[in-house]
């Protein structure tokens, strides 16, 4: 019973990380013959400039996008863990971008933040500030990057929050608040520390997305203008499917792997805690 | 009467700054192009339907969103059948190797699918499905992440359920089919809803794989028609909006099985 799975899995699982080894030992376009190319994939990504600025970019992205996510999602669920009237239409409306597809996102944050007709820019300069550029301009793009995900992404997180807020236990907060602690200080020093697992699933599942970002970027601005939003899986997809360098991509493809096994590694032992030790995820 | 809540305050602002989007995108999608060509924005004239019928004609969306749902659907119903086979087998039965074909998959389940993405089509290639539904299929069958969370759930479950059911002549099939699934609606909903949403919003796999307009997906069909199409936005709007709706209207129908099941640990 276990068979088809296991077969499954191990061909499109176990084969593929085998195989993207051993590409990136080869120079391949995947049409003839592959050659033996020992470390010169490995060589020639370090030296690579345009390899160097995606990891810039995605570095960039990544430590912009994960704190401002993990902040704004626990605010919404405080906000959204509530019994009050309407509630479950604010839930809708902060949950409905978790099923948006990033493509849907892409395509409306385009016109969103459309430097001439675009809505963003005509509040900001309603309120006098001058037009952005936003994905046109190289200086701004990877913020406006940062925006459109971050908007994709909190729905998602605050639902992760309201679930762990929800499994805290109620006496808890109720013995604190009959102490005599203030509602914002059960939150902060009783709710919010007891969640450290669930921010912790929250901060790895996070970076490891940020680090994968391709779809949002393939959409808007194709890592343009001026590879300003270039990030490392554009960069790989590029090499892969546009410049046939599939050895060259197999290359960075684990560089990837082995960046976000480190990372994944040190988030898990620096955010442990006793209570993770449990059967449930 | 009770005041209400000052939470209001800060609730009515999210909101808004997370519907606002949907919500311009809807606004647009039945505006002019002359609307959109207006600065500042404002509200449409009058409201122009026949967008939607413009962007169904352009673009074969019906087409994409049948194969969407046909690739969809086949991966859900394949992951609940090997998931539980699978995740039952691992949970309960002692066999050579079991173990390191239960770490095997664990280890497949940190494997971002960029990294494999080279060699996976390499292998679609030698199956010959290049260009092809099945090759959309073929690596979601069976998913590490519900073999996980299924295995997870079948330990939780008592063991003298299946004892009773054992000595009375009950196959495991049967033991698992009768008696253990029905307990399973949960964690099932959460493989079946999970599965769903992240083969239907793929981008980069079915980027890569298909290139017959006529197999496109529709997240595939939608990155196209914006290409084709681009800065008319009334046209994009509406075509964003058909390629939306299905899964705005699952998730508002069934918003307690999403919540809960994206809760359980998700996936976008």
């Amino acid at each position: 019973m276990i068979t088809p799975s296991v077969l499954l899995i191990g061909l499109f699982g176990l084969v593929p990380v085998v195989w993207a080894f051993i590409l990136s030992f080869q120079h391949n376009d995947l049409q003839t013959q592959p050659t033996w190319a020992g470390f010169g994939n490995y060589r020639e990504m370090f030296a690579d400039p345009t390899f160097r600025d995606s990891v810039k970019n995605t570095v960039i992205y990544t430590v912009l996008f994960v704190p401002i996510t993990l902040a704004l999602s626990l605010l919404a669920a405080a906000a959204l863990n509530r019994k009050i009237r309407g509630i479950t239409v604010y839930r809708v409306a902060v949950f409905i971008p978790v099923v948006t597809s990033t493509v849907a996102t892409g395509v409306i944050f385009t016109w969103l933040l459309d430097p001439e007709f675009g809505l963003v820019n005509s509040v900001i300069t309603k309120i006098g500030l001058p037009r952005l550029g936003f994905f046109a301009d190289p200086h701004q793009a990877l913020y406006a990057v940062v925006v459109m995900t971050v908007w994709g992404w909190v729905g998602f997180g605050a639902l992760i929050y309201l679930a762990g807020l929800q499994g805290v236990p109620r006496d808890l907060v109720e013995a604190a608040l009959i102490d005599g602690c203030s509602k914002r200080g059960a939150f902060w020093r009783i709710q919010v520390p007891l969640m450290r697992p669930v921010s912790g699933f929250l901060l790895v599942w996070l970076t490891i997305n940020a680090l994968q970002l391709f779809d949002e970027v393939f959409v808007t601005t194709k890592g343009g203008p001026l590879h300003a939003t270039t990030v490392v899986v554009y960069y790989l997809y590029l090499q892969a499917f546009s410049f046939f360098h599939a050895g060259y991509a197999a290359a960075i493809a684990v560089f990837l792997f082995v960046v976000i096994a480190v990372i994944t590694f040190v988030q898990l032992r620096l955010t442990r805690d006793s209570s993770m030790s449990g059967e449930r995820p | 009467m009770r005041r209400p809540s000052g939470w209001h305050l800060v609730l009515i602002p999210l909101a808004i700054l997370m519907g606002l989007p949907l919500i311009w995108m809807v606004i647009t999608s039945l505006s002019s192009i002359a609307d959109t060509r207006r600065f500042p924005p404002g509200l449409p004239s009058s409201l122009h339907f026949a967008n939607y019928v413009h962007a169904w004609t352009l673009s074969p969306f019906a087409r994409w969103l049948w194969n969407s749902t046909l690739v969809s659907v086949t991966c859900v119903v394949s992951n609940l059948v090997l998931c539980s086979l699978a995740g039952y087998a691992f949970a309960r039965l002692r066999f050579p190797g079991s173990r390191i074909a239960f770490f095997g998959i664990l280890a497949t389940l940190m494997v971002p699918f960029q990294v494999v993405m080279i060699p996976t089509l390499l292998i679609v290639k030698h199956l010959g499905l290049v260009d092809t539904l099945p090759a959309l299929v073929a690596p979601n069958l069976a998913t590490p992440f519900g073999i996980y969370l299924l295995r997870q759930f079948f330990v939780t479950l008592p063991v003298e359920l299946e004892e009773a059911a054992l000595i009375d002549g009950a196959g495991r099939l049967r033991i698992l089919r009768s008696i253990l699934l029905p307990l399973m609606g949960p964690p099932l909903t959460t493989v079946a809803v999970l599965t769903f949403l992240t083969v239907w919003n793929d981008f980069l796999w079915p980027l890569v794989v298909i290139s017959t307009p006529d197999r496109f997906t529709v997240q595939l069909g939608l990155a196209t028609f914006q290409s084709a199409h681009f800065v008319q936005w009334p046209l994009l709007m509406a075509g964003t909006v058909i390629s939306q709706l299905p899964v705005l209207a699952l998730f508002v129908a069934g918003q307690r099985f999403f919540v809960s099941s994206i809760a359980n640990t998700g996936i976008k």
